[in-house]
């Protein structure tokens, strides 16, 4: 066999495998309490406290609503998988499939996406149906879901990487982290009227640039440009990712 | 003959602690190959570098002749691993979890569903295999374990502690089937703390303590280089012969005695015996049982251990 197309049937097994994973987290997964509570309980907490009292027309909520929807799911099922499996004890035998670590991680990172996106559907036809917010671009807000959402659900599985056995553990770093960056990502404030040190943090958020996609969108105004918040999904996508393998590798063999 | 697995100087150290230490041996095409030691000895830490787990600090293990760290992928193709504690999908049923295990070693439809049927039947778990894995008791999840493992379409299977707090039926249908698919060329990496089972089972046997292997060989010649701990067991009918003209008979290197029965230790079982015969004959002693023993697989684990009774890791 050609090394060609040995390369080719190594990526076909190992593609196979990511979808394999992801088959098992959805069935798995996806119902379970943590995962809801923080996945789809938070947001709609999160909206009602925000949108209670204030005057603010609901349209201008939406983009916001929608990209806050995906932060919580998509990151809600990474850091739930690996210590799930790790307390079950099923950890040990999936790393020795001949599966690679990076197309299990893939398999945690879409799984993540397919949650974010599905569920991410919901406020969109909320505001559709509900309020006078209307689609711009559809593409566009099909890739900002995409490419929000992936970089969220990277983001929930370099969460997973230390090595506790304790699920509960790492929802609450998950929160530790996702929690603060959601009052400085232009979600409840628009970037803009937030002070200078904020604007600053916000750049470091993958949620910022979510947003700004999000209402480009909805045809709002955004604080970045589409193309850059683009870009900078791909790269926290990337960052995320690669991070992801480099530390689950590393602490792949503690609390087995 | 070329080794299926072949270890070479493997070292696992965490931190100051060396947990396996330098440790080389081969593992030959169709053979059951026990490994033994104590508590902490390096069993599970020996066991997680050869299944890829955990890569080493030194040294290397081959799988079919594929290096586990640089072609793991092509190495972990060829294993199956049945850990001691039962991982499966507690949330699955049976067919899900076999089909999972199946279809991350890339099993076709076709072939996974077949050999799954049949494995089920096999392992009298067909009538359960829409019965989540939850609801199976510990016999039953170690059985399906096992069936996980073995649709996969192993060449090396790795069995960790298999009967460990088993009941009876589950351990022997278990024991049954390894053997019968060793029988058709499967190798076996048995990891385990019962010594009748390893006696029975193995070609070979390596005993690992502190790290390090204290012995490798078949059961039957570590038996063997033990020599000092072979003896005669002898029982008197009425009166009983002095302690001391025992002890004064030649080769006799030590003697346990329980009520009328003596177990006399020596290098040469066969001269004492026809030493104790001529001594009863003499002293009009009735024998009502004589027999030479060997060293029990046991004895040689507790001779390289010194002496350590403990359970494995």
């Amino acid at each position: 066999m050609t090394a060609q197309r040995q390369t080719v049937q190594t990526w076909r097994r190992q593609l196979h495998g990511t979808l394999v994973i992801l088959k098992k987290n959805a069935l798995l997964y996806y119902l379970k309490p943590p995962v809801l509570i923080f996945g789809v309980l938070f947001p709609v907490f999160f909206f009602l406290a925000f949108k209670m009292g204030r005057p603010i027309t609901p349209e201008n909520v939406v983009p916001g609503m929608v990209a806050m929807g995906l932060w919580f799911t998509a990151s809600a099922v990474g850091p739930l998988v690996t210590p799930w499996e790790r307390r079950a004890k099923t950890y040990e035998r999936l790393i020795s499939t001949p599966v690679s670590l990076h197309a299990i991680l893939a398999g945690d990172v879409i799984s993540g996406l397919v949650f974010g996106t599905c569920l991410s559907l919901v406020p969109v036809l909320l505001g559709l149906v509900l309020t006078n917010a209307s689609v711009a671009s559809v593409p566009l807000l099909a890739a900002g879901i995409i490419m929000s959402g992936l970089s969220f659900a990277s983001l929930g599985t370099l969460l997973a990487a230390p090595p506790a056995s304790n699920p509960s553990n790492i929802m609450l770093l998950s929160n530790l982290v996702r929690l603060p960056l959601l009052f400085v990502s232009g979600i409840f404030l628009p970037i803009g009227q937030m002070p200078l040190w904020a604007q600053w943090i916000a750049r470091l958020s993958p949620l910022s640039y979510a947003s700004a996609v999000m209402c480009s969108a909805f045809g709002h105004p955004a604080f970045f440009p589409v193309g850059l918040s683009l870009l900078m999904l791909a790269l926290f996508t990337g960052g995320f990712f690669l991070a992801s393998c480099k530390f689950h590798s590393m602490w792949r063999a503690k609390g087995l | 003959m070329e080794a299926v697995i072949q270890v070479q100087n493997l070292t696992r150290k965490f931190g100051d602690l060396v947990a396996v230490d330098h440790v080389e041996f081969g593992v030959y095409q169709g053979e059951i190959f026990g490994f033994l030691g104590p508590n902490g000895a390096g069993k599970t830490t020996t066991v997680r570098m050869l299944t890829g787990v955990i890569d080493p600090s030194e040294g290397s293990v081959t799988i079919l002749g594929h290096d586990t760290r640089k072609e793991s992928l092509l190495s972990r193709e060829h294993i199956a691993v049945v850990p001691e504690e039962a991982n499966v999908y507690l949330d699955f049923s049976v067919w899900k979890n076999l089909m999972l295990m199946a279809e991350l070693h890339g099993v076709t439809r076709d072939w996974r569903r077949r050999e799954a049927e049949r494995l089920l039947n096999t392992l009298g778990l067909a009538e359960r295999k829409r019965q989540k894995a939850r609801e199976l008791s510990k016999g039953l999840k170690q059985r399906l374990m096992l069936c996980a493992a073995l649709v996969t379409g192993p060449e090396v299977l790795f069995l960790d502690e298999p009967t460990s707090g088993l009941d009876v039926q589950s351990a022997r249908l278990i024991l049954q089937i390894v053997t019968d698919l060793n029988r058709n060329g499967l190798t076996v990496f048995l990891t385990t703390h019962n010594m009748s089972e390893a006696s029975e089972m193995c070609s070979r046997v390596a005993i690992i303590d502190k790290g390090r292997i204290a012995a490798i060989d078949a059961p039957e010649k570590l038996s063997s280089t033990i020599s000092s701990r072979q003896y005669v067991e002898v029982r008197f009918a009425g009166a009983t012969p002095d302690h001391g003209k025992l002890e004064s008979l030649p080769t006799v290197l030590q003697i346990d005695s329980d009520n009328r029965t003596y177990r006399l230790y020596t290098k040469m079982p066969g001269q004492v015996a026809t030493q104790i015969v001529q001594l009863a004959d003499k002293s009009g002693l009735e024998i009502m049982h004589l027999s030479t023993c060997k060293p029990t697989l046991e004895d040689v684990f507790l001779h390289f251990t010194g002496g350590s009774r403990e359970g494995g890791s």
